[in-house]
């Protein structure tokens, strides 16, 4: 759990807490799109289209340099200049997001699938098995994420997928908890005991009832998440644990730069810049997913 | 009181337990290892017999269980292993890199829960509510931002646009004013967003109102009454911010290129130390465990309003 993670709880919260007083917050939320919203989708907007499509975006080649053209500003011809290898960044840039996306994507669905199975687990259990499981989230939380990242990298060594399952891993615990407390919280509910009563399996009721109705929260987490894992991947690949030169992954574009900071200072900025906006509006798009979902 | 005191120490010390064997697990179980990276290197021209008494020499090749049962004794005892890599203890390696590790975190927790205050109180006191929502944001655009590039983008602004602080040859205490910012910047975020919560919290108690009915000024009640309520919550989001301030410390001694724990902790995964990275997380996982013991034992203490009912805080 990071801090990343206690910040937008609160948001959830904020959102789940909402929903006893205005049961009908839907349309309301319709009528009046704030700008900041519309802003956000439309940078993620662009961010997928340059991981589905980036040849649409630009004609230079990320992965070769034109000679002759090293380290030139941005201008009207390399929009963010180029790399000491002459490669235009921007190109790169869009060619990088498809590494930090799917990353993103990977991490995101390994810690919902699995964090949400043991918390499933666990929760219509209950008794030993319950115990035993949060126990061991208990544990898992106790370990920083970075340092649980790091070790798994170690034990996998480098390279996308394996940045990816890393800090996937990281969120195991958090989406365990939640999944938890939501199947405990639903398994009391009438409807469960109804099911039960009316001579439903336990798998049948598990599956028909508690798992559709608890799942709200978890996925409206699941997208928050999403912000975190690019900024988490970032940094992996800025320590250099993620996909290898000369891969245009964000994270590793602003470390390569470093070597230029004092020349060419758009190598550091750009990159920075397009993986800040990304996570915000990742952060602003997912919160008020929640709140609707919620 | 004493009985609630067992229990925490008893599951403090099974966290410990745990995540020292998971920590084992993860970290055994590397295909690739230590001794034979470093010592098959054909320039080395060592015999695979000599490589086989060097590895007996590890205990590399004894089961697996065996190793851990050693490696648990030794951790025991303060031995935490041998840095295949370094040629040296981990512990001796560990000790000469914590103390650059402890002036980073501690001033940069200090600057970030000045941050916190700051940002949460200004947002409590300015009247425009424009200003108010734009303060109040800061925290999520500060934990959006990843924190080496915070790093990079200081040392651009003010090493050499601005020429402020020098990178060759800084000072023992003006190597550390950029590093200290740029991980105060990330871990202020979290604390100014539970302290602006507990201080809109704690205004709509009635204490606060019946201050206002006796007529004191707003800065009045804000000082002598919102604060120590508002203050004394942050204390539960130590642990978290204890995992913050680990991550902030490896990025952030990367970056600024400071022989700390941090900066180990990178060079320990580039070269698959597995003995030091398992030393660290333990330690880590021990600091928090520690902190969160000291925060639960605390709070009654900090809170006369739990000093009758201190069990229910387990």
């Amino acid at each position: 759990m990071t801090t990343f993670d206690t910040i937008h709880d609160d948001a959830i919260a904020s959102a789940r807490g909402q929903r006893a007083g205005k049961r009908f917050s839907l349309p309301l939320s319709f009528r009046r799109l704030p700008v900041g919203l519309i802003l956000s989708s439309l940078v993620l907007a662009v961010a997928f289209l340059w991981a589905l499509a980036p040849w649409l975006f630009t004609s230079y080649n990320p992965l070769e340099g034109v000679g002759g053209e090293q380290l030139r500003r941005p201008d009207a011809s390399h929009l963010l200049g180029t790399d000491a290898l002459g490669r235009d960044l921007y190109a790169r840039i869009v060619y990088g997001a498809v590494h930090s996306l799917t990353g993103a994507f990977v991490a995101v669905a390994l810690g919902l699938v699995v964090g949400t199975s043991i918390g499933v687990i666990a929760g219509s259990v209950r008794r030993r098995v319950d115990d035993a499981i949060m126990r061991l989230v208990d544990v898992l939380l106790s370990i920083p994420s970075l340092m649980l990242s790091l070790s798994i990298i170690i034990l996998l060594g480098f390279g996308t997928v394996n940045a990816a399952i890393a800090v996937g891993v990281t969120s195991v615990a958090r989406f365990a908890r939640l999944s938890r407390s939501e199947v405990v919280r639903v398994r009391r509910s009438d409807y469960v005991e109804a099911a039960f009563g009316s001579g439903g399996t336990f798998a049948a009721v598990l599956w028909r009832h508690v798992l559709p109705n608890s799942l709200t929260s978890v996925l409206a987490i699941a997208a928050l998440q999403f912000g975190s894992a690019v900024l988490q991947i970032s940094t992996l690949g800025f320590l250099g644990y993620g996909a290898p030169p000369p891969t245009p992954e964000w994270g590793l574009l602003i470390a390569e730069g470093r070597n230029y900071i004092s020349t060419a200072w758009w190598l550091t900025t750009a990159p920075g810049i397009i993986v800040v906006l990304v996570v915000l509006s990742a952060n602003r798009v997912s919160q008020s997913f929640g709140k609707v979902a919620a | 009181m004493s009985g609630y005191l067992l229990n925490r120490l008893g599951q403090a010390l099974f966290v410990l337990w745990a995540a020292f064997t998971i920590s084992f697990v993860l970290l055994q179980a590397m295909p690739g290892d230590a001794i034979l990276i470093k010592f098959q290197n054909p320039e080395l021209g060592l015999t695979p017999q000599q490589i086989a008494e060097i590895r007996a020499s590890y205990a590399a090749d004894s089961a697996v269980w065996v190793q851990y049962i050693q490696t648990i004794n030794r951790f025991l005892t303060g031995d935490f292993g041998y840095s295949v890599q370094a040629g040296v203890p981990v512990g001796t390696i560990l000790a000469a890199h914590l103390p650059a590790t402890l002036k980073l975190a501690s001033l940069g927790f200090l600057l970030a829960a000045t941050f916190a205050v700051v940002i949460a109180f200004v947002a409590s006191l300015t009247p425009f509510a424009w200003l108010r929502g734009a303060i109040q944001s800061v925290p999520s655009l500060f934990i959006s931002i990843p924190t080496f590039w915070i790093g990079i983008m200081l040392i651009q602004i003010f090493s050499f646009r601005l020429k402020l602080v020098p990178v060759i040859n800084p000072g023992p205490w003006q190597e550390l004013i950029l590093p200290v910012i740029t991980l105060a910047i990330p871990i202020s975020a979290p604390l100014a967003q539970v302290l602006v919560r507990n201080i809109d919290d704690v205004l709509t108690r009635p204490f606060v109102a019946v201050a206002r009915a006796k007529g004191a000024t707003r800065h009045w009640v804000l000082w002598r009454h919102v604060a120590k309520n508002a203050l004394l919550p942050t204390l539960t989001i130590a642990g978290v911010l204890f995992g913050e301030l680990i991550a902030g410390a490896v990025v952030t001694e990367t970056v600024f290129g400071l022989n700390g724990i941090g900066g180990l902790t990178g060079r320990a995964v580039g070269s698959q130390d597995a003995a030091v990275l398992q030393a660290i997380v333990v330690f880590s996982a021990l600091a928090f465990v520690v902190i969160n013991l000291i925060v639960d034992l605390l709070f009654p203490v900090l809170d006369p309003r739990l000093r009758t009912k201190a069990g229910a805080t387990a």
